[in-house]
């Protein structure tokens, strides 16, 4: 099985970093931002932008996957 | 009408309704183990993820988040962080695992275990662990769905009747339509669990605080430090956050009944669209959140937790919308009660029962034992339920943990060509034994860490040391596998 692009990776770890390895910098209620305490609002704002980051990653990875079943294909033909 | 007739009304309609919809979901397909378990391979992207947004939101997200954000605080706020991240990840595994499927024909987990590594008795291991940890989470949706009815409908109907009829219904309707049955149905559930948790988390601090604002701005006034973490807790801080997170993160598509949802999907693209749009779909569960920190302070000092959403919803709306509340609830449960009974059928009859004991078996037999084992499981598990042991609860704190134990065997499988069925095997008892140690010696969380952590590292370890100091098989499936793909020699 191919092994993902390194781009994706680095995009897919955004969420990782923002969500998880962070969390002693944005733990805290103050500036409460839309009336949400500060850990509440971020973590609601990197849930939409995982989506985006997650975007991007199908952005990179679509067009590797589609040359890898045209070659797929091509070496199946001739059998 | 009484408040109680109304609300049980509303309930018995809507999972009367539901059972309906998952009855007729199969009629139209030939029912073979394939068709069964895997809907023939032929679920499009709504479908896919109806499946998946079923399986993940279940009661513990209902009863559950409102729970912890009314008994903990902060500390609930790794529910928002760690579904989020498994969807990350599945966009990475899930594509491949369902190649594979494709490739090898698979249905199950321990089918890929098999295939990947040849060995019947890694495969059965599997089966083994994914039973054993499905069984207490099927015994919790239906606690969960007994104590829904019973509180919403004002204790018109008891807890164990609720269980039996709704033991009733979800077993047949997976009986006779399968998966299919699981996807449908979800479509009701998600669709009444998104109205009922949006109005009720916006319209219960409107009334009692003027908004959700002004209640954070109380909360953060009174009890600062519940908003934050450890929250009310003592021992749940930043690490144990980090750690939890990663786990589960990792764990969400060990659930033997969610990696076998890959396998339903059309197309491997159709699961990496799902990765990427699946994430938006968490944000209902923050309104969940705001009704469990309304609690916080308007019932504060209720003995369960988990019954903070329901009391509060009891009091502050109609008994209509309580109707909502709690047949969207059973739904809830119901849902992946009948997903879980599903695999585990499936597990057994295919995984354990065929291989082990009577490998004779034609796929037919094997489709007929499934569906036997549904009544089987449904009937152990309501018996758990209503005779609630102590040794299912301590299996329940461990089920997370335990299934992420097959992280490794999983992802080193797609990835790394070097692994062995002998690292694999080592490394999973390796760490089922140290979560089992840590986790019913009561030493989790372990230096601040999460024990299903600590013991996920233990096992990745072991699973590549002794990789390297084994042999490769010849002719394993990774073989076959890099032969046909470009760019590999």
């Amino acid at each position: 099985m191919k092994r993902p692009s390194f781009g994706a990776i680095c995009l897919a770890l955004i969420p990782f970093l923002a969500i998880c390895f962070s969390v002693s910098a944005w733990d805290r209620i103050y500036p409460m931002i839309l009336g949400l305490p500060f850990n509440f609002f971020w973590l609601l704002l990197w849930i939409v932008l995982t989506s985006v980051c997650m975007w991007g990653v199908y952005c990179v990875e679509a067009p590797r996957i589609a040359e890898e079943e045209r070659c797929r294909q091509n070496e199946s033909r001739p059998e | 009408m009484t408040p109680t007739a109304i609300a049980l009304a509303i309930i018995v309609f809507i999972v009367v309704l539901g059972s309906i919809i998952g009855f007729y979901a199969g009629t139209r397909h030939k029912m073979s183990l394939e068709q069964w378990t895997v809907g023939g391979r032929g679920f499009g992207w709504l479908l896919m993820w109806l499946l998946m947004a079923g399986e993940t939101y279940t009661t513990f997200s209902f009863l559950g988040a409102s729970g912890w954000a009314y008994s903990r605080g902060g500390p609930a706020l790794y529910i928002l962080a760690y579904i989020n991240l498994a969807y990350v990840i599945s966009f990475f595994i899930l594509p491949p695992i369902w190649e594979m499927g494709r490739a090898h024909g698979l249905q199950t987990q321990p089918d890929f275990f098999l295939a990947r590594y040849r060995s019947k008795h890694l495969a059965a291991f599997v089966a083994l662990v994914g039973v054993i940890f499905m069984i207490p989470y099927l015994q919790l949706q239906l606690t969960g769905l007994g104590i829904i009815v019973e509180v919403a409908s004002f204790g018109g109907m008891g807890r164990t009747r609720a269980m039996v009829i709704g033991v009733a219904l979800f077993a047949g309707f997976v009986f006779v339509s399968g998966v299919r049955a699981v996807a449908w149905v979800s479509v009701l559930k998600d669709f009444l669990m998104l109205f009922a948790a949006v109005s009720v988390g916006i319209y219960v601090p409107h009334l009692y605080f003027g908004g959700i604002g002004p209640m954070f701005a109380e909360l953060a006034r009174t009890k600062p430090a519940h908003l934050v973490m450890p929250g009310a807790t003592s021992n749940l801080g930043h690490t144990w956050y980090i750690t939890t997170v990663l786990l589960t993160a990792f764990g969400g598509y060990m659930w033997p009944h969610s990696f076998g949802a890959t396998f339903t999907a059309k197309s491997a693209d159709t699961l990496r669209r799902n990765a990427v749009v699946m994430p938006l779909y968490t944000i209902t569960l923050a309104f969940i959140f705001f009704i469990g920190f309304a609690a916080f302070l308007v019932l504060p000092g209720l003995a369960n937790g988990d019954l903070s959403l329901l009391t509060l919803v009891r009091q502050a709306l109609p008994p209509w919308m309580l109707g909502v509340v709690g047949g969207a609830g059973a739904l809830t449960a119901m849902v992946p009660a009948a997903i879980l009974v599903l695999t585990a059928s499936t597990l057994f009859a295919k995984n354990l029962c065929r291989p082990i004991f009577a490998p004779r078996m034609t796929d037919d037999q094997v489709a007929r034992l499934a569906r036997m084992m549904v009544v089987a499981l449904s009937l152990i598990s309501l018996y758990f339920a209503v005779y609630s042991s102590t040794t299912l609860v301590s299996l329940l704190l461990l089920g997370y943990a335990g299934v992420t134990q097959f992280f490794p065997g999983v992802a080193l499988g797609l990835f790394w060509k070097r692994v062995t069925m002998a690292g694999v095997f080592a490394g999973m008892i390796a760490g089922v034994a140290c979560t089992a140690f840590l986790v019913l010696s009561k030493r989790d969380p372990f230096g601040g860490m999460n024990a299903g952590f600590i013991a996920l590292c233990l096992n990745s370890v072991v699973a590549v040391l002794v990789s390297l100091f084994s042999p490769v098989k010849t002719g394993t499936l990774m073989e076959n596998f890099s032969s046909s793909a470009p760019g590999n020699p």
